[in-house]
């Protein structure tokens, strides 16, 4: 375990903590970059799929893991990001390059109109509540059928920044490094919030409303922002994942996606960027992961390889059951854990991470 | 003119009368103590003053200007801060987090430079971590800094609560039972902060207390309430030996009964 000495307050204010860990972070990012030159391109396909989900989840993040606000309904402002980009750029003309963050800003923007009626509501009732808008969203789609081609559908063009050409299909790389700049952006907007009064200030909503208000915090407002930002983040994914998918219609996003955003950053770990990206791990490569075991199962037992319907559901279902039996804090919680545990070895003690058991707040029925 | 005035405070719950009538004021300066019986109305006094209920009639002046047109989260900015009789800390996140957010009064930055983490929202944040460091100091937490709320013990995180509300910079600090739960040390402790933070930080201090030796220690004058009316005004001794005080506690009619039998 590494002491940080620190002495001067930039050393907390930092993104990174000492220059090792800025060092492995590095590491990583130029082993992102370098990826399309070690997988093939129906590997890189996944690797873009996870990097959208990944950050779809860091945007519902911001709401459930930093503000403390459940959403069942953020396929809602996916889908909303992704018809924003595409109808914008096929009925007004507008480049991609303004036409994606427009999207976000649309999303955020719807997100915070229905954030203020909607924060009135706690726990499973503000749940219930968003869950209605992922329903109405579908229904609207459908309805504005001249917009958005109801249940037929919308194709995504192929994206065109100063004559180069971004398309999943023809330049996966190209498309890969895209989505992947996109990601990075949005971790360290996510940073940045978490190191500001902003940050803090969801923090406190999270952990208690009453306490929040007395320290001169809006509840109102913030938890609004945190909406706002949280969905903008997610229309963005949502404009991304149109791009990835090509054609895409209501039932693209339906309600099946809210829960399993919601379940996938509970599985990652709540609370922090790592988390969102573990998730998104778990989401986006559990289908190829049942479908390489079913090979090797039907190769020792011998036979044809069997689908199984509802597979991968039942899967989920378990991981999730398991993680909140036994590791709440995600795979990220054990993470922390099997570093921590090689980092002091052999000190390492089984109760270092047990938390004092107390009446979470959060968790209160209000 | 007083800093904060009471004016004839009603509150009720239904048929309940939590406060009834209620006046007094607190003067620049000194540290002003509530007691009274369970029930007397205290906490619901301090929850009137940080405006999460609205007085049914009477008004509530700090410096002069009604509270009552200021909505909740205004409170703190005008410099009301206070503590609450169950520990209301944010849980999941570290005691230098905790003190930090006690600086949201003093926020220069909005959310989209802070988005970005412009150059002026590193400034704001080494201004307001110096300023938390001051509190940390004052108060003895540096052990902790880092530490989460949630592993720390009950005594650390009543002293935690009590350097968020000072990380407010108030002109008026709102101790709702700073000495409860807590060791004869650690009482001693407040006592001691208590004083510092009247004459050096020159901060007004309104507190509720059931432990008679804090309060005498430490509060120039002294207001006992019991089921929502004003018993008593004076200082501490006065306050004790208040016949109707006496009353209210033992229960004066009840005792005398007993005797004659």
């Amino acid at each position: 375990m590494r002491t940080v000495f620190k002495t001067s307050y930039d050393a907390d204010i930092n993104y990174f903590r000492h220059g090792a860990q800025a060092a492995w972070y590095m590491l990583l990012l130029v082993l992102a970059l370098c990826l399309p030159f070690l997988m093939g391109t129906f590997w890189i396909g996944e690797m873009t799929n996870m990097l959208i989900w990944a950050i779809a989840g860091m945007g519902l993040m911001i709401l459930v893991g930093q503000t403390g606000q459940a959403s069942l309904g953020h396929a809602a402002f996916l889908a909303i990001g992704c018809y924003a980009n595409v109808l914008l750029q096929e009925k007004l003309g507008v480049p991609f390059l303004l036409s994606f963050p427009l999207a976000g800003v649309i999303a955020g923007l719807a997100g915070a109109l229905i954030a203020m009626p909607m924060t009135k509501l706690h726990g499973i009732y503000l749940a219930i509540g968003t869950l209605a808008i992922s329903i109405l969203t579908d229904d609207l789609i459908v309805i504005a059928e001249p917009l958005t081609n109801g249940v037929v559908g919308l194709f995504a063009p192929t994206i065109d920044i100063f004559g180069l050409q971004f398309d999943r299909y023809a330049t996966p790389d190209r498309f890969y490094w895209l989505v992947l700049f996109v990601a990075v952006v949005i971790i360290l907007v996510y940073r940045n919030i978490l190191r500001s009064p902003l940050g803090r200030a969801f923090a406190a909503v999270r952990d208690s409303e009453v306490s929040a208000q007395a320290m001169g915090v809006n509840v109102a407002r913030t938890k609004a922002l945190s909406f706002g930002i949280s969905t903008a983040i997610t229309g963005l994914a949502g404009a991304l994942m149109g791009h990835f998918a090509g054609i895409f219609n209501n039932e693209t996003f339906n309600i099946i996606i809210s829960i399993q955003l919601l379940l996938m950053i509970v599985i990652g770990g709540l609370g922090s960027i790592h988390g969102a990206f573990f998730g998104a791990i778990v989401v986006a490569l559990l289908p190829q992961a049942i479908a390489i075991s079913r090979d090797l199962v039907s190769g020792f037992v011998g036979g044809g390889t069997v689908a199984i319907p509802g597979l991968e559901s039942a899967i989920f279902g378990a991981l999730l059951i398991g993680f909140i039996l036994f590791e709440p804090m995600g795979i990220y919680g054990r993470w922390l854990k099997i570093r921590t545990y090689f980092e002091l070895f052999p000190f390492y003690r089984k109760d270092m991470f047990r938390r004092q058991k107390s009446y979470l707040k959060t968790e209160r029925m209000r | 003119m007083s800093l904060l005035e009471i004016d004839n405070v009603t509150l009720r719950f239904g048929g309940v009368v939590a406060v009834n009538k209620v006046s007094f004021s607190v003067e620049e300066g000194e540290v002003f103590a509530l007691v009274g019986p369970n029930g007397a109305g205290k906490s619901t006094l301090f929850n009137l003053i940080s405006r999460i209920y609205d007085p049914v009639e009477g008004d509530i002046r700090f410096d002069g200007e009604s509270l009552l047109k200021h909505p909740p989260h205004d409170i703190a900015k005008l410099g009301i801060a206070r503590t609450f009789q169950n520990i209301e800390l944010f849980e999941q996140a570290t005691v230098l987090q905790n003190l930090l957010v006690g600086r949201h009064r003093h926020r220069k930055s909005n959310f989209l430079t802070e988005l970005l983490f412009t150059p002026g929202v590193r400034e704001g944040e080494r201004r307001h971590r110096a300023a938390v460091e001051k509190v940390i100091d004052f108060l003895e937490l540096q052990a902790y800094r880092d530490k989460y709320i949630a592993g720390l013990p009950y005594g650390v995180r009543k002293v935690v609560e009590m350097g968020r509300a000072l990380a407010i910079e108030p002109r008026l600090l709102l101790l709702d039972e700073p000495a409860s739960g807590l060791s004869v040390e650690e009482t001693q402790d407040v006592a001691f902060w208590i004083e510092d933070i009247k004459k050096q930080m020159g901060v007004t201090v309104l507190m509720v207390e059931h432990d008679m030796h804090l309060v005498s220690a430490v509060s120039d004058r002294v207001l006992a309430l019991a089921d929502g009316k004003v018993l008593s005004l004076g200082t501490a001794q006065e306050v004790q030996s208040d016949p109707k005080v006496i009353e209210a506690y033992i229960g004066g009619s009840d005792a005398q009964e007993r005797e004659v039998a």
